[in-house]
């Protein structure tokens, strides 16, 4: 039933274009209909009678409902397309919107791949479905109705007629489609694993030519192939059955009207142009017929479409972003007072009763093994997520206290996975300070050790980055996120595991760059090595959302078990040959 | 630089994009493709069913047969039109009564038209409608109707078998295509086209066989058995009739092309808009992060509403196409009512015949519209099949040339004399390389990436041809041995720890077919496996799906393994993972693999110093060529690139006078952080 409240719901500010396209298409097929029964008196009253005077006037008349016929059935379509649409743009405006509000926890739930395809694609069937509607559903049961009501008009005797053929060729169809949905629907399914085994053909090409494995992936492809060709035979024999029966009863139906007309007139019950139109008033009510099964085949479709963006944009956020604080702090001290947070439902919390502070002018590193909890620490800093217990505060400020635009000047992020966004070098660099200079990003670049390749390029600054930054390599694009990160100027400097891409050289020269140019700011560093941290003032060890010591490397080596367990599983890593 | 300026340089980027395919793909259609060469693509389609011609020919003739019945039939029912009609004037003459006189008497009272009328229509004064003579008509009419509808569903269903046939050949010849390439042409294309060309490509030309095909020839053999008709029914009619061809052409021809450059400005803009959703949905913590939320939410707005600009034009303007041909067609029904109603009036056509024709006028316009989409529908299905066809074309591996064969168990001893390789003339990739690996020992391969590391293990495995100088497996060329015989041999560990869509012991039992379930679980044991498998809660029986949920990188590393290990083959390939893996994983990893080395001719690309350690050989490359072997004390005692490479590793200011390159550095960064972690214990 979401396809029904969405609908309703986003189709309610296009009221109006959707009573005139009503109103059009009533129009465009009362038009329709008239021609049937013009044409009857045609042949009754001018053919019959010889009165060819008739048969002209009759005809301007005939000519004059065609063009209103064809001016309503534009002007509808003008209306529909604009409010199908509209329903669209509305449905991926409130998505976006929707998405912008939710926490990256609730995000996370969803994922941003689906995200993605509802607000792509789904949205398009909706849309589609919306179109489809009012182009021609809204004209069907106006073409059924108005097509009996002239039928009756025509001739009340032969309306039995009707009741029989329509419901005939509703349930031969009905039934070929109901035959044909689930086929489809394997027919899909079946495609999806043929091209699942040659996307593994090819993705593992060299695996399977290294274990000469090609006849089994042959096998295997066979198989698929086979499936998939006899559920197609079947669809296609189901399919060719359609056209000829539809035909075979829509003539049986002229032969009826005919026959039974044909005793009516002899009668005197009935006029010969009455036969006519009758016979056409039939034909048009049993294809509108015809269009309404067809249309309905898409509704299931864009039904679970609607289901999942209904899902999204019913979702509660329990994020709320405040107005924010008057002034903004200015040290940028860091404390985490007794933070706990886990996943909603899951057993063990990710982090428990977590304390620590970082002071202005120091380096704090994390550390710990996969699963240990260090990047919710990460996305807790800049209220990516929120804690379920505890508060981080900065200079005593609860983060829950800013709004996004004021974390982003106090936080600069470089996150673990170097994403950037398509655009230029200085766009992406501009990312947190709309209004750095020229002279600011290059200072930054220079820091990062990007300045190098940036200005190797003609471009330079104007460079073009392509989506997600995939034209730079993994390391230039890490130091373009470390140069981003600086050009917000921040209080609070956040690495998650940002240097693992680079070699040594640029490694240590970025570091005396850094801790250079962050040396009054509060730096949060997070690694997996123990190489990046060493020279930290503050180390945390994790451990399974706890912190299991603290101190500096030299304290920690001496005397604290995980780290040195830590230290030693990646000297043995190395040491075990 | 001011606020201006960025968004300007927003802008002109955003012009720039370009959707990619499968973005397209995703918005629910792509503009439609040329083919470059139409005719002989569409000669070589048919060609794929040449071997089905009796079938193609027992399709037309069916087609053939069933389009004849279905023209003829409304002029057979137009005759019992005129039986009703003639029953109704008979009846309002008096009985008995001779129809010429009644003729005659018509024109003596001045009513001419009428008479002429009567002398047309076959009445019996008195008489009213002759249902004997209408039930025959109304039962060969029907009989025609089903006769037509069976041979329609009969030719459906000959060709839908056919077509399938054909298709089945099709996708069977594709994958045994994809067997015969070599990598090179995996290498030098995007996997997404090659993807496409064997999928909707190939579907495509399924839809195109299916429809396009019999509807051209039902449509054609309509049009022209419709004309005809209506030319022997009234050719003055007829022309009248004919008005409506050229109109709906123009019709269809102005509105196509604006509604095709409309739909192309609606894919522009769907892309841009998917671009702009996948590119903040995918960033989503960043935006955030930099305090983006809002600028992104105004760009979004700005394409979403060109978006629906667009498409309501394009929809508007697509919708148009029907009403406007209705239109046309009414307007024929009307020119033809009103005209056929006066031929009837005055006699020169009987009432059947015009309802008849009223029928035929309806029933052109149907076949010419179709005929639009069809066009359509067959000119994406030749550009597809072109693509395809490109690929079936392509240049495949040199066959075997079988001379000799390795026993099962061989002991590896691998000899490279003066091998060279390069992919097009100009650029060696492999210059002259010559070293012998003894069985057993371990190979070291170092160097920067784009020395050739990769692909000198390559040439061993004869994923390329080598195009110089010879490989020599314990003492046979490896040319004069079959690919498989030669690959059966070998084992082969890779970075992209590639599985398929199946269990984890499926999975193992790549490696050998025919290994029992305690073969597969002692290499799992062997390997690390065993352990991680049985924490699973579906153990061996754990699905690996495409994005690999269940097992992390490093546990799917040590899959491939033991896939290896089970394998158990004379000589092994090993390329270390580069991509962090949690470190205790990473230290089982290792094991795995120093258990699968044990007394196999092992070639290892190394990444890791310890590697590198206790190799008996080393190799350094350097563009294309060994700069340098020996074992690892050797080689740093000889002072030269590998010492600097591996010194390079301590003192990070040396690394950049000898690799420069940027690539380089980065995939040393792993043994960059072996350098650093060990200095501790060192000192």
């Amino acid at each position: 039933m979401a396809l029904l409240r969405l609908s309703l719901k986003y189709a309610k500010d296009y009221w109006l274009f959707i009573i005139l396209v009503v109103i059009l298409q009533l129009a465009a097929t009362i038009a329709a209909l008239y021609l049937p029964s013009l044409n009857a008196r045609i042949i009754d009253e001018g053919v019959a009678k010889g009165d060819t005077d008739f048969i002209w006037s009759t005809g301007m008349t005939m000519l004059l409902v065609c063009f209103v016929q064809v001016v309503t059935a534009i002007a509808a379509i003008y209306f529909g397309a604009r409010t199908g649409m509209g329903v669209g743009r509305d449905l991926r405006r409130a998505i976006y919107r929707q998405v912008d509000e939710l926490s990256m926890l609730e995000v996370g739930k969803f994922g941003s791949a689906t995200l993605i395809t509802r607000n792509t694609n789904d949205v398009q069937q909706v849309q589609m479905l919306v179109l489809m509607t009012l182009n021609f559903m809204v004209s069907t049961p106006i073409m059924c109705i108005g097509g009996i009501i002239m039928a009756l008009r025509e001739d009340v005797g032969l309306s039995w007629l009707v009741w029989v053929a329509v419901p005939v060729l509703f349930v031969v169809v009905a039934i070929l489609v109901y035959l044909l949905m689930p086929l489809f629907r394997r027919m899909q399914d079946q495609v999806d694993d043929i091209n699942g085994v040659l996307r593994e053909q090819i993705t593992g090409i060299r695996v399977i030519r290294a274990f000469v494995r090609e006849p089994f992936e042959t096998d295997r492809y066979a198989d698929a192939n086979r499936a998939l060709t006899e559920t197609s035979v079947k669809v296609g024999n189901l399919f060719v059955l359609m056209f000829p029966a539809i035909m075979m009863i829509l003539h049986l139906a002229t032969a009826a009207v005919l026959w039974f007309g044909g005793h009516r007139v002899d009668a005197g019950q009935m006029e010969v142009g009455s036969l006519t139109a009758f016979l056409q008033y039939l034909l048009q009510i049993l294809v509108a017929v015809m269009m309404g099964v067809f249309m309905m085949m898409m509704i299931p479709r864009a039904v679970v479409c609607a289901e999942r963006i209904a899902e999204i944009l019913d979702a509660r956020t329990t994020m709320t972003i405040p107005e924010g604080v008057d002034e903004l702090p200015r040290r940028g001290e860091l404390e985490f007072r007794n933070v706990t947070f886990g996943y909603p439902g899951a057993e063990v919390p990710v982090l428990e009763g977590l304390n620590f502070t970082a002071e202005p002018g120091t380096t704090t590193a994390i550390i710990g093994s996969t699963g240990a909890g260090k990047s919710t620490i990460v996305n807790l800093i800049p209220r990516l997520i929120d804690p379920q217990i505890g508060e981080i505060l900065i200079d005593g400020i609860p983060v829950s206290a800013f709004n996004r635009h004021q974390l982003a000047r106090l936080i600069g992020l470089v996150p673990q996975k170097p994403y950037l966004f398509s655009g230029t070098i200085a766009t992406n660099l501009r990312f947190g300070n709309e209004d750095a200079t020229d002279e600011e990003l290059w200072e930054a670049l220079r820091v990062a050790q990007a300045d190098d390749f940036v200005s190797e390029k003609e471009d330079q600054l104007e460079q073009g980055v392509a989506q997600g930054g995939t034209n730079y390599s993994g390391g230039q694009r890490q130091r373009l996120c470390i140069a981003r990160a600086l050009t917000v100027k921040p209080q609070i400097y956040v690495f998650d595991d940002s240097f693992s891409a680079l070699d040594v050289a640029t490694d240590s020269r970025l570091r005396a760059a850094l801790s250079e140019s962050t040396e009054e700011a509060t730096v949060i560093v997070v690694a997996q090595r123990v190489s990046t941290i060493r020279e930290a003032d503050q180390i945390i060890v994790l451990e399974a959302g706890k912190i299991v010591g603290r101190g500096t490397h030299e304290e920690l080596a001496e005397s604290n078990p995980t780290y040195r367990a830590i230290v030693e599983s990646q000297l043995t890593a190395e040491e075990v040959n | 630089m001011t606020n201006d300026t960025s968004t300007e340089n927003a802008v002109s980027t955003d012009d720039e994009y370009m959707p990619s395919g499968e973005e397209l793909e995703m918005s629910g259609g792509t503009p439609p493709r040329k083919a470059k060469h139409f005719w002989p693509s569409v000669k070589r389609l048919f060609g794929l069913m040449a071997s089905e011609k009796m079938g193609l020919i027992n399709v037309v003739a069916l087609v053939v047969g069933s389009v004849v019945l279905t023209v003829i039939a409304p002029k057979v029912l137009g005759k019992a039109m005129d039986v009703v009609y003639s029953g109704i004037i008979g009846a309002q003459l008096p009985a008995g009564a001779n129809i010429d006189d009644i003729i005659s008497g018509a024109r003596a009272e001045g009513r001419d038209d009428f008479a002429d009328m009567l002398a047309t229509a076959d009445v019996v004064p008195g008489e009213g409608i002759d249902f004997t003579a209408l039930g025959q008509i109304i039962i060969i009419v029907l009989l025609m109707y089903l006769v037509a509808s069976m041979l329609m569903w009969a030719q459906g269903y000959i060709l839908n078998a056919l077509v399938m046939r054909v298709v089945y050949r099709l996708r069977e010849d594709i994958e045994r295509k994809i067997n015969r390439l070599p990598l090179r042409y995996f290498d030098t294309r995007q996997r997404g086209d090659v993807m496409s060309r064997v999928t909707n490509d190939v579907d495509n030309i399924q839809q195109a066989l299916q429809q396009a095909f019999s509807q051209l020839v039902q449509s054609a053999l309509t049009i022209i058995g419709i004309g005809v008709m209506m030319f022997i029914v009234s050719w003055q009619l007829a022309l009248l009739a004919l008005i409506a061809l050229p109109l709906s052409a123009i019709i269809a021809g102005i509105i196509g092309t604006r509604s095709q450059k409309l739909f192309k400005a609606q894919w522009k803009h769907t892309g841009e808009v998917n671009g702009h959703v996948e590119e903040s949905f995918s960033g989503l913590d960043i935006v955030r992060a930099f305090g983006r939320d809002e600028v992104m939410l105004e760009e979004f707005d700005r394409r979403n509403e060109s978006l629906y600009a667009a498409s309501a034009g394009a929809q508007f303007v697509s919708g148009m196409i029907m009403p406007s041909m209705q239109f046309v067609s009414y307007l024929s029904y009307v020119l033809i009512a009103v005209a056929g109603g006066l031929k009837v009036a005055t006699g020169q056509m009987t009432l059947g015949d015009a309802t008849a024709f009223i029928q035929y006028s309806r029933e052109f316009s149907q076949p010419i519209s179709e005929m639009a989409g069809v066009a359509n529908m067959l000119q994406s299905g030749v550009a597809s099949a072109e693509r395809t066809f490109e690929l079936l074309d392509a240049d495949e591996e040199d066959p075997d040339e079988v001379e000799q064969t390795l026993p099962p168990r061989t002991p590896g001893k691998v000899t490279f004399s003066e091998v060279s390789f390069r992919y097009d003339p100009q650029t060696p990739l492999i210059e002259k390389v010559s070293f012998t690996a003894d069985p057993g020992h371990t190979v070291a391969i170092v160097g920067p990436t784009g020395a050739g590391k990769t692909t000198l293990v390559n040439l061993v495995m004869r994923f390329y041809e080598i195009t110089g100088g010879r490989i020599i497996l314990d003492g046979i060329d490896v040319r004069e041995l079959s690919r498989a015989d030669l690959r059966s041999h070998v084992g082969m560990v890779l970075q992209d720890a590639w599985l398929f869509e199946g269990t984890i012991a499926e999975n193992i039992r790549y490696g050998r077919l025919d290994a029992t379930d305690e073969e597969v679980i002692a290499a799992a044991q062997a390997t690390m496996v065993d352990r991680f498998v049985r924490q699973l809660p579906d153990g061996y029986d754990t699905v690996i799906d495409a994005d690999g949920g269940s097992v992390s990188a490093g546990e799917r590393q040590l899959i491939t393994i033991a896939r290896a290990f089970l394998a158990d083959p004379s000589l092994l390939i090993l390329d270390e993972a580069t991509s962090s893996v949690d470190t205790r994983t990473e230290v089982l990893v290792q094991q795995a693999m120093a258990a699968l080395r044990t007394d196999r001719t092992s070639f290892v690309i190394a990444h890791r110093l310890s590697t590198i350690r206790d190799a008996h050989t080393i190799l350094v490359m350097e563009d294309g060529a060994i700069v340098e072997h020996g074992s690892h004390d050797e080689l740093l005692a000889a002072g030269g690139a590998y010492h600097r490479l591996y010194m390079s590793q301590f003192r990070g200011e040396d690394a950049e006078e000898h690799f420069t390159t940027e690539v380089l550095a980065e995939t040393d960064a792993d043994a960059v952080d072996i350098a650093d972690t060990e200095s501790p214990t060192n000192t």
